[in-house]
């Protein structure tokens, strides 16, 4: 699956819920899905941290693809980690450094990535383009 | 005596915003320690300044600016009375807690030298710790905490070893930002006072919900900062009595706080203007004014009273709800809640309470050393105000138990 058509699929996922309690509950379910982090890489280096919540994110090139595994403290927070991993992970270097992130905004989750709600994920999504930059240098 | 009834309904009707609702549910807000809503006549005093009155002030000779200028004085006098200080002229217009404060330490501090002691708390809000930490840190000072227990309380049993004479400057919270707290301040005012040290006491949680009188209470400096009593952000004050301010330098330089300026020296002005250097935030002052006026007018006892109702009845409600452990349990609290649900993630549980449209407060609060002691990353803090109902707690409680359901 494409990035595009992967990000079409989340976009109406959360489409059929008209209720926002009802689009919390799906990213509850989202990030207690979340293939975990393995143990071994939940360390100070790979954390993001945010005021209020605390990210883990790990990243390794295979196959001229980027493969990120993440966590986070908080449920909400892991949920949208579900997200962004589950559309940026697995894509070539250029697709995630060109990513401008809108079918987040199309899910209406925009304000979670806001400087101002101190929770890792506007963090995160910058440390995802750093890897990907990170592995195309290194592979150039 | 006359008992005069506190009519909560009446008094809502007052504030635009909590009249306000999210979608089809009411607006509960419940972040009151972080600022208060304002009153109508707030809002409407701002705009009539900007609209009939807007002028410098202690500058010109024109008559918008006298007008301004004796608006802006009035104000100063109005929290005289509010604070019970003696004077005019003790009462200096800051920009909030954290500026009065910052002003007391670049300024008092010049007066002290290495090896001098400053005592503050374990309770203490960030900005009343880091000035103090960055002071200790330039000036060689040593900075003692009085400790805590687990209720959340002072521990003052060594307080021969905190208290000595070697100690310059107490600075403390009148009550705990995240606690709820209502410390003991007469008690540490007296035992400083034996060794002549000056004391601070920080009034932001504390002056919007009791009666505050700085001569009873007999500190050196108090501060607080108007948005937490119902008045414009950016504005704060800084109580210093006369001697205490009369031998500390300026804070900072500019116009008004001077008399006369040569290219060879300045003479400085007198208090309080030695102070209020530029150009003051004179609308959120005039309309501070207003705000302390509006609370004034309504019984203390009475409100303290519906405070402590709330206090009581969300307490108990909370009880109830299975895996609830409260944090800060003194029996002297005031009117805020800090709180932990099994090990659900306080920024989970307020994301999930703000979509049910209550506001409360989650995190550190600006005490980190009070979460250390606890073990703790942080809490979901409600903080209620004069303003706030049951009926409101119930629906919270209700919001709250819908969160815990989907977390679980």
């Amino acid at each position: 699956m494409s990035l595009s058509e992967k990000e079409i699929e989340l976009v109406d996922e959360f489409a059929i819920y008209d209720d926002w309690m009802d689009k919390y509950e799906y990213i509850i379910e989202l990030g207690k899905d979340l293939p975990l982090i393995d143990e071994a890489h939940k360390i100070d280096e790979n954390i993001i941290k945010g005021c209020q919540s605390t990210v883990w994110l790990h990243a390794v090139y295979k196959d001229g693809k980027v493969v990120f595994t993440g966590d986070a403290d908080a449920i909400i927070v892991k949920g949208l980690v579900a997200i962004l991993v589950r559309a940026l992970s697995e894509e070539e270097p250029d697709a995630i450094i060109n990513n401008e992130l809108e079918f987040v905004k199309e899910i209406g989750l925009q304000e979670h990535l806001s400087p101002t709600r101190s929770n890792g994920v506007l963090a995160m999504i910058k440390q995802m383009k750093m890897y990907a930059l990170g592995f195309k240098m290194k592979n150039a | 005596m006359q008992v005069t009834h506190f009519d909560v309904e009446s008094l809502r009707k007052d504030f635009p915003l909590l009249n306000i609702s999210q979608g089809k549910n009411p607006y509960v807000y419940f972040d009151n320690g972080a600022t208060s809503q304002k009153p109508q006549v707030v809002i409407d005093r701002l705009k009539q300044y900007y609209d009939q009155e807007n002028a410098n002030v202690h500058r010109g000779v024109h008559q918008l600016s006298q007008i301004s200028t004796d608006n802006f004085e009035e104000s100063r006098r109005i929290v005289r009375r509010f604070l019970n200080a003696e004077y005019d002229h003790e009462i200096i217009f800051t920009a909030g807690t954290t500026n009065g404060i910052n002003l007391v330490a670049t300024s008092f501090g010049t007066m002290l030298s290495e090896g001098d002691e400053i005592l503050i708390s374990e309770l203490e809000h960030h900005s009343n710790i880091v000035p103090w930490q960055m002071l200790a840190h330039d000036k060689n000072l040593v900075l003692k905490y009085i400790p805590i227990n687990n209720k959340g309380e002072w521990i003052l049993d060594d307080i021969s070893d905190l208290i000595t004479d070697k100690t310059k400057l107490i600075a403390v919270s009148h009550v705990s930002n995240s606690l709820g707290t209502i410390n003991p301040v007469e008690k540490i005012i007296e035992e400083g006072k034996k060794f002549g040290a000056k004391i601070l006491v920080d009034g932001a949680q504390a002056i919007q919900h009791f009666k505050v009188d700085v001569q009873k209470l007999d500190c050196d400096f108090y501060v607080f900062s108007g948005h937490k009593v119902f008045g414009p952000t950016g504005t704060g004050i800084l109580y210093g009595k006369e001697s205490v301010l009369n031998a500390m330098p300026p804070y900072q330089g500019g116009g008004d706080m001077i008399k006369t300026v040569s290219m060879s020296g300045t003479v400085y002005n007198e208090l309080p203007h030695k102070f209020e250097a530029g150009t003051p935030n004179i609308a959120g002052v005039i309309g501070l004014g207003v705000a302390i006026e509006w609370f004034m007018s309504i019984d203390t006892e009475a409100v303290a009273a519906h405070e402590n109702d709330l206090l009581v009845y969300a307490h108990e409600k909370l009880s109830e709800i299975e895996g609830i452990k409260i944090y800060g349990t003194s029996d002297k609290k005031c009117s805020l809640i800090s709180f932990l649900v099994g090990d659900l993630h306080p920024y989970d549980v307020g994301t999930l309470l703000n979509q049910q449209g209550v506001a409360v407060r989650t995190g550190h609060h600006c005490t980190q050393p009070v979460m250390e002691y606890y073990g703790i990353p942080g809490t979901i803090r409600a903080s209620f105000s004069l303003y706030n109902t049951k009926e409101e707690v119930d629906y919270f409680i209700k919001a709250l138990k819908r969160a815990i359901r989907m977390l679980s």
